[in-house]
C-alpha cells in the first residue's frame, strides 16, 4: 500500500516535470524548424521566465498575473533582441558559427542574470496555495495541476495557430520549404523573427510554471534547457504530440530512476537517454517517413 | 616557374621555423624578466590552458567538429592521476601515461557513435557526455572525494628535484605545451592535417577524395582527448588539489571561447586566446562575477566581426605594415 502510493507520488512529479521538459522542447523544435539553429539558449528563457517573475512580485510587490504577463514580455522581447542582432546578420552560416554564437547568447543571458538578480536561489509562490488535494489516497499539489492544465493549453493552443491561422501555416510553409514560401510570398524573416517571439514566450512559461516547485535561479536554464533538448529528439523534432510524449516519458523516467535506483544519477538519466537516441535513433522515437515538423 | 614557387615554400618554410623558434625563445627566457612569483603562477595556468585549447583547436579548428564536453577529458586525466597517487601511491609519471591512454581509449570508444552526429546534434552529444562524467566526479564519492574535491596529491618529480614552486613548473608546464605546440603544427600541415581540414569544408568532398572522414574525425578526437588528459594530470600535480567545479560544463565551454576568440584553426592562436581568458580575470578583479558575462559577448562578438579570431587581425594588421614598409624602402630605391 505504502509502496503503491509512493509510485503514483514518483510518477505525478514525473509526469509534472515531462510536460515542463515537453514546453521547454516545443521551443527548440519551433526555432529549428523555422531556421534549422538548435538554440542553446532556449534554456535561458525558462531561466528569465522565473527569475522574473520572482523579481516583480518580490521587489515590486506586484500581483501574481501582472507579473507573469511583464515576465513572459520581456522574455519575448530578449528572445527578439537576440535573433534581431545576432541570429540575422548571420543567415547562411555555417552551424559551427551558429552554435558558437547562441552559446555565447546563452552564457551572456546567465551571466546578466546573475549580476542582476545574484546567485541566491529564490522561490515563487504556488500560484493557488500549497495545500495538497488528496485524490485516491494520493497527494497532488495545486500547482501539478496548474502545470498540466497549463501546458495543455498551450499545446491546443498552438496546434490552432499552426492549423488554422494564415500565419501559423505561413510558417508552416517556412519550415517545410523556406525558399519555396518565400516565392508566395510569405516574408521568410517575419517568420523566424515570429518563431523565436514563440519559443521564447512558451519557454518563460515553462519557466514561470515550474517556479514554484522547484525553485529558481540565474543558472536553472542549463539543465532545464538540455532536458527541454532531450524531449524533443525524442521527439523527432516536432512541435506536436512526439515531443509531449518525448517530454513525459523522460519526466516519468528521471522520476522513478530517481525514485528506485538513486536520486544523486537524476540528472544522469535523461543524458545517457539523450546519448543513446542520438547514437540509436536519431530521428526519435516516434517518428515514422514523414512527419508533421511545426 | 617551378624554380620560384619552391623558393616561396622554402622561405614560407624557413619563416614558420623562424615564428617558432623565437616564441619558444620568449616563452623560455620570460622567467628571467618576471621577479613577483604569482606573475609565473599565472603563466602555469596559462600553458595548461595553451595545451588544452590547443587539443580542442585540433577537433574545432581544423576538422570542424564541436565538443562542448572536452573538460570531462582534462578531468578524467586529473583524477585519474590524482587517484591512483595518493591511494595507491604509483610512480606520478606511469599514471599519466596511463590517464593519457584511459582518456584516449574512453574517446576512441565514445568516438565512433558520437562523430557520425553532426553539428548541433554533435555539440549536444559531446555536452550531454561532458555532463555524465561531471556528475560522476561528483558522485563517487568513495573515489573523487565527491563535490569538496581530493587532495593531498603529490608533487611530480625527477630525481631530486621536485616540482613544487612555480618556476620549476613553469618549466615543467611550458616544455610539454610547447612539445604539444609542435607536434600539432607539424601534424596541421601533414597529410592528415590538409585531410582534417577538408573534411571542415566539406565531409562529402573529403570522402570523394580518398578521406577516411569517419575514421580520422575519431582519430583526432582520440589525440584531441590525450592531449587533455595530459593536461589534466599536470594540473593535479601542480594544484595537488582538484574538485568538480574545474571540469564542469563552464569550463567546456571557456575552451570553446579560448579557441575561437583566439582563432579557429591557428596553434598561436590558441595560445593567445588561453593567454588572454586566464590573465583578464587574475589582472581585473573588478571582473570576479563580470568575467562569464564578458566570455559570451566575446564569443558572440567574435564570431560576428572576427571570425578568424584575434590571430587573423594581428596577421592582417602585420601584414599591412610591411606592405607599407616595403612601399617605403621601395619607393627610397
Amino acid at each position: 500500500m505504502n509502496s503503491s502510493r509512493q509510485l503514483f507520488q514518483y510518477i505525478l512529479s514525473g509526469l509534472s516535470n515531462g510536460a515542463i521538459y515537453a514546453l521547454i522542447g516545443f521551443g527548440f523544435a519551433i526555432i529549428h524548424n523555422a531556421t534549422g539553429i538548435i538554440n542553446f539558449a532556449q534554456g535561458e528563457f525558462v531561466m528569465l521566465g522565473g527569475m522574473l517573475t520572482v523579481f516583480f512580485l518580490a521587489i515590486l510587490n506586484l500581483p501574481l498575473v501582472p507579473a507573469i504577463v511583464l515576465a513572459i514580455i520581456i522574455s519575448t522581447i530578449v528572445g527578439m533582441t537576440f535573433e534581431r542582432l545576432a541570429i540575422r546578420p548571420l543567415k547562411n552560416a555555417k552551424p559551427l558559427r551558429l552554435i558558437i554564437i547562441t552559446i555565447g547568447a546563452s552564457i551572456f543571458i546567465r551571466g546578466a542574470a546573475m549580476l542582476i538578480w545574484g546567485k541566491d536561489t529564490h522561490a515563487l509562490p504556488a500560484f493557488s496555495g500549497n495545500d495538497p488535494l488528496h485524490i485516491a489516497g494520493a497527494t497532488i499539489l495545486p500547482q501539478h495541476l496548474w502545470i498540466f492544465a497549463v501546458t495543455i493549453l498551450i499545446i491546443i493552443a498552438s496546434r490552432i495557430f499552426f492549423n488554422y491561422s494564415i500565419v501559423g501555416k505561413a510558417m508552416r510553409a517556412c519550415a517545410y520549404n523556406s525558399q519555396a514560401a518565400s516565392l508566395v510570398g510569405i516574408d521568410v524573416k517575419i517568420m523566424v523573427l515570429l518563431s523565436f517571439v514563440i519559443s521564447s514566450a512558451i519557454g518563460s512559461m515553462a519557466g514561470i510554471i515550474i517556479a514554484p516547485l522547484t525553485m529558481t535561479s540565474y543558472d536553472v536554464g542549463i539543465m532545464l534547457g538540455l532536458k527541454g533538448f532531450c524531449a524533443v529528439i525524442i521527439g523527432g523534432m516536432s512541435s506536436g504530440l512526439g515531443t509531449l510524449l518525448g517530454g513525459l516519458l523522460l519526466g516519468l523516467l528521471e522520476a522513478l530512476g530517481a525514485g528506485f535506483i538513486s536520486a544523486s544519477y537524476k540528472d544522469a538519466i535523461a543524458f545517457i537517454i539523450l546519448l543513446l537516441i542520438l547514437i540509436i535513433r536519431p530521428e526519435g522515437l516516434f517518428k515514422k517517413k514523414e512527419m508533421e515538423r511545426v | 616557374m617551378p624554380e620560384r614557387l619552391q623558393l616561396k615554400i622554402m622561405t614560407k618554410e624557413k619563416r614558420q621555423i623562424i615564428i617558432f623558434l623565437v616564441f619558444a625563445l620568449a616563452i623560455l627566457i620570460a622567467p628571467f624578466f618576471l621577479q613577483g612569483s604569482y606573475f609565473l603562477n599565472v603563466l602555469v595556468f596559462v600553458g595548461i590552458n595553451t595545451m588544452l585549447a590547443v587539443a580542442l583547436n585540433l577537433l574545432l579548428g581544423y576538422a570542424g567538429q564541436i565538443s562542448l564536453g572536452h573538460a570531462a577529458f582534462f578531468g578524467l586525466g586529473a583524477y585519474i592521476s590524482g587517484i591512483l597517487t595518493t591511494r595507491f601511491s604509483l610512480d606520478p609519471w606511469l599514471v599519466i601515461i596511463l590517464a593519457a591512454v584511459c582518456a584516449a581509449a574512453l574517446a576512441f570508444v565514445i568516438g565512433f557513435p558520437i562523430l557520425k552526429l553532426k553539428g548541433h546534434y554533435l555539440a549536444m552529444a559531446t555536452l550531454g557526455f561532458g555532463i555524465i562524467m561531471y556528475i560522476i566526479f561528483n558522485e563517487t564519492v568513495g573515489w573523487t572525494g565527491g563535490p569538496s574535491g581530493l587532495s593531498g596529491i603529490p608533487n611530480l618529480h625527477i630525481g631530486p628535484w621536485i616540482f613544487d614552486n612555480d618556476l620549476y613548473n613553469y618549466y615543467l608546464i611550458w616544455i610539454i605545451t610547447i612539445i604539444v605546440m609542435l607536434l600539432s603544427i607539424n601534424l596541421s600541415q601533414s597529410r592528415i592535417g590538409r585531410a582534417l581540414r577538408a573534411i571542415h569544408d566539406s565531409e562529402v568532398a573529403a570522402r570523394v577524395m580518398g578521406v577516411n572522414a569517419r575514421v580520422l574525425k575519431v582519430q583526432i578526437f582520440t589525440v584531441s582527448a590525450l592531449i587533455s588528459a595530459v593536461a589534466g594530470s599536470l594540473y593535479a600535480h601542480t594544484m595537488s588539489f582538484i574538485s568538480p567545479v574545474s571540469f564542469g560544463f563552464n569550463f567546456s565551454v571557456e575552451l570553446v571561447t579560448m579557441v575561437v576568440v583566439g582563432g579557429l584553426g591557428s596553434i598561436y592562436g590558441s595560445f593567445l586566446g588561453a593567454a588572454l581568458l586566464t590573465m583578464l580575470p587574475e589582472f581585473l578583479r573588478v571582473f570576479q562575477d563580470l568575467d562569464i558575462v564578458i566570455y559570451g559577448l566575446m564569443l558572440i562578438l567574435m564570431t560576428m566581426f572576427m571570425p578568424g579570431g584575434l590571430i587573423s587581425g594581428i596577421q592582417s594588421m602585420a601584414e599591412s605594415a610591411y606592405a607599407k614598409l616595403k612601399g617605403k624602402t621601395s619607393s627610397n630605391a
